[in-house]
């Protein structure tokens, strides 16, 4: 059951109002999720270059037509990058398909600083991710158990009805990069919630699903798994594209936490403690703009 | 913030970062920091050996599914004068030798395999490196075979030895080899395999046998197989690893 507890307050040296935002295995499951993340996206692209090409259905190789597929082709003696996405064809040489690697032009799909390791290696991109796999999923067990246990799903995840009229209202907001201060800044807002819940409970456990889609000894175990995704060419797809959802979220979240305060939204993803801005500032540009 | 501390403060980020990249680079290359990495493929072949410890099938695939192009990765033409003559003769003097832990050694010409019982499936391939590809595979279970020589109590693992040196001829480790347990060993899926696509088996794709273990991925799908050993345990064979690829950083169970 959800408790409607209030969060813990206290104050700041100077006065300001704080609240316990994060419980302790909160922060530590974030961070623990933090590396797993960016070791599956750097490790995924690694084991990505082995066959940088993306098929719809059950199966797809050299020669068939592809979604995606990042190349090089060699144009007066130059290797030069080239990226397919459907009917577009980019030139891409200096990040996707060629690259500089240790002061030389390289023939590889993802450039060295984004895959792990920066060489190329399909075997220890493969050890990386398999185990960082393992810990993923034992971590997002340990949090996600904590989420329903304590009642914070509903608590602190769920929009409100208040919130869910307030819908466009408050993507506008965001839109205009509006410092969330004071009461507001209490509560996740209703784009917030929704972006944390999607990521919870559609994203992440697609990641999975699709993961493991493409193992054949979990074919034969699961082969409904081969069904929901539409093949295992397919399912490497949807992972590929999940990946960048995920990546798109982890921009947008960075950015937030520097635009709302980076040392107050940090400190309280390590502290639990979220120092509650006044209202002030906002109202003085409101003042200033009449 | 002036222009200039911002700068400097991208460049400790850089900095920063690729720091942390040549740092998981030592580690990719240290011994010690692979092995717990890959200490994971145990919980993998457990878990998978819990889940599939019935007569789980990989799925099979209708005749309208097959495949127009078939990728071939490793060997598509063995060099050795060998198998230059044993192409030659269209395979006629080609043996296959089964021994080791086995009651009874033996060794089958490419006709008598054909004259067995045979399995037609029609399944996926899946490279390690993550294209697939669908085609139909008619051979001898090879159930049957280590039936007919009875394997000893103490086998637990089947070796696949082949005429082909991807690692070169002349490197003492350059043979390729592969090894299942004898679950996937005596899998109604698992046969070796003298046809493809109503066709006696290409050359590139193995001829005269190749080995399809078809819930495991592509590289444990040994081609041109030679010689089939049971064996108690696969440690002392070449680099230890139980496979070409494997004493090449490859998971030996490749089931993921």
């Amino acid at each position: 059951m959800a408790r409607k507890t209030k969060p813990k307050t206290s104050r700041t040296a100077d006065g300001r109002e704080r609240i316990y935002r994060h419980t302790l295995l909160v922060r530590i499951t974030h961070w623990i999720n933090v590396v797993c993340i960016v070791v599956l996206i750097m490790s995924g692209l690694q084991i990505f270059n082995a066959h940088a090409r993306l098929y719809w259905g059950s199966d797809g190789t050299w020669g068939d037509p592809a979604i995606l597929s990042i190349a090089s082709v060699t144009r007066n003696g130059e290797a030069v990058g080239v990226t397919e996405i459907g009917p577009a064809k980019l030139e891409t040489t200096g990040v996707l398909g060629v690259s500089d690697y240790d002061g030389k032009a390289e023939r590889r799909a993802w450039p060295g600083w984004a895959t792990l390791p920066s060489f190329k290696s399909l075997a220890i991109g493969r050890a990386w991710h398999f185990f960082f796999a393992w810990l993923f999923v034992l971590n997002g067990l340990v949090y996600l158990t904590h989420l329903l246990a304590t009642g914070r799903l509903q608590r602190d995840m769920a929009p409100t009805r208040a919130q869910w009229r307030g819908f466009w209202p408050s993507l506008i907001s965001h839109l205009k990069l509006h410092r969330v201060r004071g009461e507001e800044s209490k509560t996740y807002n209703v784009l917030q919630k929704i972006a944390y819940l999607s990521i919870i409970f559609v994203f992440l456990p697609l990641m999975l699903l699709t993961g493991l889609t493409m193992s054949p000894g979990m074919n034969a175990a699961a082969p409904w798994l081969l069904d929901i995704f539409g093949g295992r060419q397919s399912a490497r797809t949807i992972h590929f594209i999940a990946a960048f959802a995920i990546i798109g979220f982890i921009a947008i979240h960075v950015f937030e936490v520097f635009l709302q305060g980076p040392v107050n939204e940090i400190r309280s993803m390590i502290t639990g403690w979220f120092t509650v801005e006044p209202e002030k500032k906002k109202e003085a540009r409101d003042d200033a703009k009449a | 913030m002036t222009r200039k501390l911002e700068l400097s403060r991208r460049v400790a980020l850089l900095g920063l970062s690729a720091g942390a990249l040549s740092g998981c680079d030592r580690l990719s290359m240290q011994p010690g920091f692979r092995e717990a990495l890959q200490s994971v493929e145990g919980l993998n072949y457990r878990l998978h050996r819990l889940l599939l410890s019935g007569p789980q099938l990989a799925r099979e695939y209708s005749e309208a599914d097959i495949s127009t192009r078939f990728h071939a990765n490793g060997t598509t033409m063995p060099t050795t004068d060998a198998y230059a003559q044993l192409m030659g003769g269209g395979f006629a003097s080609w043996r296959l030798r089964i021994d080791g832990l086995v009651q009874r050694p033996a060794e089958y010409s490419l006709a008598q395999l054909r004259n067995m019982p045979a399995r037609t499936q029609i399944t996926r391939h899946d490279c390690v490196e993550g294209w697939s590809a669908i085609g139909k595979w008619k051979g001898v279970p090879l159930r049957l075979l280590l039936q007919a020589a009875g394997l000893r109590p103490e086998a637990r693992y089947i070796v696949f030895y082949c005429a082909d040196f991807l690692g070169g001829v002349d490197n003492p480790n350059g043979r390729y080899y592969e090894s299942i347990d004898l679950v996937d060993a005596f899998h109604p899926q698992t046969i070796l395999a003298y046809e493809m696509n109503d066709e006696p088996l290409p050359v590139r794709h193995g001829a005269p046998i190749r080995l399809r273990v078809e819930r495991q991925l592509g590289y444990k799908h040994a081609k041109y197989v030679m010689r089939i050993e049971a064996v108690a345990s696969y440690r002392g064979l070449y680099r230890g690893r139980g496979g070409y690829w494997p004493d090449r950083g490859y998971e030996w169970y490749a089931g993921i």
